[in-house]
């Protein structure tokens, strides 16, 4: 399977995917540089986090303007796997692809630690390989993860199956004691009406070697990469 | 002359921070009175700061060669050998006092600027660390310097994905009115890929590259080398505003440049910008500089040669390129949408030339500027207050343990630092193999089976009391911190805070503390590669107590074989290694108890703590340890309850018994070189046999069992309750208003 993962300026957890997929899933892996207007064949593209363009204005905002973005649209519109992670998922708000926007995390403070999600669907090409109400344990390390739909948009992202991860503990429950950021509704992670576009705010690609205490990051790579 | 120069008087010199003596060297240097611009050049090469010239002489007596060593101190940061064809680069530098007067971006620019030292020589930053002190949290002003300077080092760290693994954070009132920002970089590079900070060739192209320079952080350098008073918050503009964003695109420009083979030397532009990198880099290639300041990339409109050279603007770096190769250099920099212009050449006659707009505005030679920089053996004195020190009467015993306890873990320097780390971006990289609060810092290299080991540690209560002592203890301590993760300790970065140096007092406790450090680091092995001093860390006359900080690297060759702190299964019996003492000088409880430093300090060996070293490395080799954790503020009460609480969702607490000392004085007392470990029962009697071999006191206190901590009959607590008292605290004191 080829990946390809897009490097803004300010990108840096580009080198994190890179090694994940390369190293220790072994598939094959390309940068994008983001100045590019033509992109080639990939299987599965993904936005990396960091802090593309330095945050500056909003989180993504100017990210979205990067020549590359045209071409991710078409790839995303024609069917495409497109993984937004961080600042990716706030990029694929931004550009619209996705629904809703990030606030800043209602404590006003970057958190960086691990969380517990829950997967809501998976029926979806990035969680086929985990059960309805698996729990994750999954790192989370972002200043604006407050996600925010109004309640019309929920309504149909609930009916469609839109919403994959929600904040939870260690046990599944989903409240508000476990939501690090002030989501509504806890939410970690959310697809698009035609399932090939996801945005999640927790790092899966920082949790997929065994060393780390969890791999439980492997299990949207395998999902991802195996048919 | 420019007409927006002002004259040079006697009291324009002193307000250079130039003595009448330092200012007739300079007339005899270049035979004629400086211009304007010449005096500036010369303030700040000649500050403290750059020049090292109270503590060149003193520092001499630092090993510094030696085991691992590939750079020592002199270039932007000390390389190490790590095998496999790498090395590690690292250094630790202050931002004392930009950081006292604007702590957001303070402690960030001290971020950017270490990052930099790093990423100079062909190294990828890959660790943070952060040694922080500040007054006491019921201080709303403290609070404030606190929470800003977290959010500084946590906004620059984490825009530029570099993890902040570890450090320490204290609290004391000698901090109150200067804070300690002490921030440590490692990156790893090839071992034939290493960049060094030299100007050689006659002819190459200098060039400028990364942000445009403004007139922020004029004199910058300089206000470092002076002590601070109730008017220093009016120098706000002195402080340079960070962008990490621009750093990051700088960081990966010159990594990509460094990558082909176009570069002959650089170096990045810290204190004294553009003056000190163009002096540093001719001095060390023996060669001359010149440049031309009309071509400096600008931000501002009509600034004056003056104000150019002094500038400490940030993410700016000077590069020396081999002729015809400019190009190369300038579409690297472009690509990552950076300024990149030429804006001079090296030349043979080791002078250092400053054009503006064709007209000569400085001409100097380089080793005035650098070699030549007047040198102080200035006056020491002992303090008189250590004359008067005694041991600390024995407190009465208290009645409550339970709430003596909770007392110790929720007091600001025991308590757990999560509310920092949480703000840190600690896992980007993805080789953070330990998590921050426990003990050391462990990463580990990719493509290896190898990780480092990295530990920040100073101890001001007891340099103090006993300065020489203080500084051994310091490095005492940073190394049994990484034997308890299994890596052997290799080198050592310091970071010397002190107060003024004009102060024979000061200057006697530097002494003392850099003998101290010297001794310990040559009885380890651990050489010194570099490091900062940073004096005048005063206020209104009232100095720190003397805070040499060391950071220290340790290899770990098989990262499977990592040890750490917490508690691993009930039944698994728990020993203590070292000698305990009924002197509490210097101990986080007599402060408790008294609200002062105060006593004689316990006592210390080298040889015991080298034993201590080899014991941990062997048992651990051999498999026979669960867990291990050292022993520092707060004693053996507070090592206990974290190796409950750091994995605190395990469950796991202990029963223990203290046979018939007092108890107080056994929890608390900080006696060095004692570290906690717990072995299974089967394993038992090898720990005890490597114990003794090694010479080591060896008391088996008790056993891990589930859900709380149990001491004699007079101590027991859930692990809840001690977690909301040492996970609490923080969080509580930084909820007031």
């Amino acid at each position: 399977m080829k990946f390809g993962i897009v490097v803004f300026p300010g990108s840096n957890c580009d080198h994190d995917c890179y090694h994940v997929i390369r190293h220790v899933l072994g598939q094959e892996v390309d940068f994008i540089w983001h100045k590019t207007d033509k992109i080639g064949q990939y299987d599965c593209i993904i936005l990396p986090g960091g802090f593309s363009y330095g945050d500056y204005l909003r989180p993504g905002a100017i990210a979205h303007f990067s020549p590359v973005m045209k071409q991710i649209k078409a790839y995303a519109e024609a069917g495409g796997l497109l993984l937004g992670i961080c600042n990716g998922f706030q990029i694929l708000l931004e550009t619209g692809l996705l629904p809703g926007a990030m606030r800043d995390n209602a404590q006003l403070k970057f958190i960086c630690d691990y969380v517990y999600i829950s997967i809501a669907n998976n029926n979806t090409p990035f969680t086929k390989q985990c059960s309805n109400n698996q729990v994750l344990r999954i790192p989370i390390a972002h200043m604006q993860g407050n996600y925010y739909a109004d309640e019309r948009t929920l309504a149909a992202m609930r009916d469609n199956g839109q919403i994959i991860f929600q904040y939870c503990d260690a046990s599944g429950n989903i409240n508000d004691d476990v939501n690090p950021n002030g989501s509504v509704g806890n939410i970690a992670g959310i697809c698009n009406k035609q399932g090939n576009v996801l945005g999640m705010m927790p790092h899966p690609e920082r949790c997929v070697e065994d060393i780390w205490g969890s791999a439980d990051g492997r299990f949207i790579f395998d999902s991802i990469i195996r048919p | 002359m420019n007409n927006k120069e002002p004259k040079i008087t006697p009291e324009l010199i002193v307000q250079h921070g130039l003595s009448p003596e330092e200012y007739q060297t300079i007339v005899n240097i270049l035979g004629r009175r400086p211009n304007y611009t010449e005096l500036g050049i010369f303030s700040v090469m000649w500050s403290e700061h750059c020049s090292y010239k109270s503590s060149k002489a003193i520092l001499k007596k630092l090993p510094t060669t030696g085991g691992c060593v590939v750079q020592g101190p002199g270039e932007n940061a000390g390389i190490i050998d790590i095998g496999d064809g790498q090395v590690a680069v690292f250094k630790i530098e202050s931002h004392n006092h930009p950081s006292f007067i604007e702590p957001h971006q303070g402690a960030a620019t001290g971020v950017g600027g270490i990052m930099r030292d790093i990423f100079t020589m062909g190294a990828r930053p890959i660790a943070l660390m952060d040694s922080l002190r500040f007054g006491e949290l019921n201080n709303p002003h403290n609070r404030y310097l606190f929470e800003h300077v977290i959010s500084g080092i946590a906004d620059y760290g984490n825009c530029m994905g570099v993890p902040t693994i570890g450090g320490e954070v204290y609290f004391d009132p000698t901090y109150s009115q200067n804070p300690l920002v002490n921030v440590f970089c490692l990156g790893i590079a090839k071992a034939d890929r290493i960049f060094l900070g030299k100007a050689q060739g006659e002819g190459n192209p200098v060039i400028y590259a990364g942000s445009k320079t403004g007139r922020d952080g004029i004199h910058g350098a300089t206000m470092a080398s002076e002590e601070f008073d109730e008017s220093s918050a009016e120098r706000r503009p002195t402080v340079q505003v960070g962008d990490p964003f621009t750093e990051k695109r700088v960081l990966e420009a010159c990594l990509e440049l460094m990558r082909t083979d176009c570069l002959i030397g650089i170096q990045d532009m810290g204190a004294a910008g553009l003056t000190c990198s163009t002096a540093e880099m001719a001095d060390r290639g023996d060669m001359g500089i010149e440049i031309d300041l009309s071509k400096v990339p600008q931000r501002e409109k009509e600034m004056i040669p003056y104000e150019i050279m002094l500038s400490e603007s940030q993410e700016r770096m000077l590069l020396v390129a081999k002729k015809g190769r400019e190009q190369e250099v300038f579409d690297i920099f472009n690509k990552w949408d950076l300024d990149c212009v030429e804006i001079g050449r090296v030349t043979n006659d080791e002078r250092f030339k400053v054009f503006n707009n064709g007209k000569l505005e400085a001409d100097i030679p380089v080793k005035a500027l650098t070699n030549e920089a007047p040198l102080y053996t200035r006056v020491r004195n002992k303090p008189a207050y250590l004359d008067k020190l005694s041991d600390a009467k024995l407190p009465k015993e208290p009645v409550d343990y339970n709430k003596l306890l909770l007392d110790m873990l929720s007091r600001s320097s025991i308590a757990s630092k999560e509310w920092v780390y949480r703000q840190y971006d600690h896992m980007v990289r993805t080789n953070t193999s330990l998590l921050p609060g426990a003990g050391a810092s462990l990463i580990r290299i990719k493509g290896t089976k190898k990780a480092l080991a990295l530990s920040l540690d100073g101890n001001s209560r007891y340099c103090y009391l006993n300065p020489y002592i203080g500084g051994m203890l310091t490095v005492a301590e940073a190394a049994r911190n990484l034997v308890c993760t299994g890596a052997r300790p290799l080198a050592v970065t310091n970071c010397l805070n002190f107060g003024n140096p004009e102060k024979p007092e000061a200057m006697w406790q530097f002494e003392q503390a850099v003998l101290g450090m010297a001794d310990a680091c040559k009885y380890f092995g651990t050489p010194v590669t570099g490091g900062n001093v940073s004096f005048y860390n005063e206020t209104s006359g009232e100095g720190i107590y003397p805070t040499p900080v060391i950071g220290m690297v340790g290899l770990l060759d098989d990262i499977g074989q990592t040890l750490t702190p917490w508690f691993k299964q009930t039944g698994d019996i728990i020993i203590l290694l070292g000698k305990d003492s009924a002197k509490l000088g210097g101990s986080e409880y007599l402060k408790y108890l008294t609200g002062d430093i105060l006593g004689i300090l316990p006592d210390f060996s080298l040889e015991h703590e080298k034993n201590l070293h080899k014991f941990c490395l062997k048992s651990n080799e051999d498999g026979l340890l669960q867990s291990a954790y050292d022993l520092s503020e707060g004693g053996l009460g507070a090592a206990l309850a974290e190796c409950a609480l750091i994995n605190y969702n395990a469950g796991l607490g202990a029963h223990i018994g203290l046979d018939g000392t007092r108890a107080d004085i056994a929890l608390f007392n900080e006696a060095p070189g004692r570290i906690l470990v717990t072995t299974r029962q089967d394993n038992l009697a090898g720990v005890e046999r490597i114990a003794q071999e090694y010479n080591l006191p060896f008391k088996v206190l008790g056993n891990v069992i589930s859900d709380k901590l149990l001491i004699d009959d007079i101590l027991e607590l859930p692990l809840s309750k001690l977690n909301q008292s040492w996970r609490g605290a923080i969080p509580a004191l930084m909820q007031r208003k």
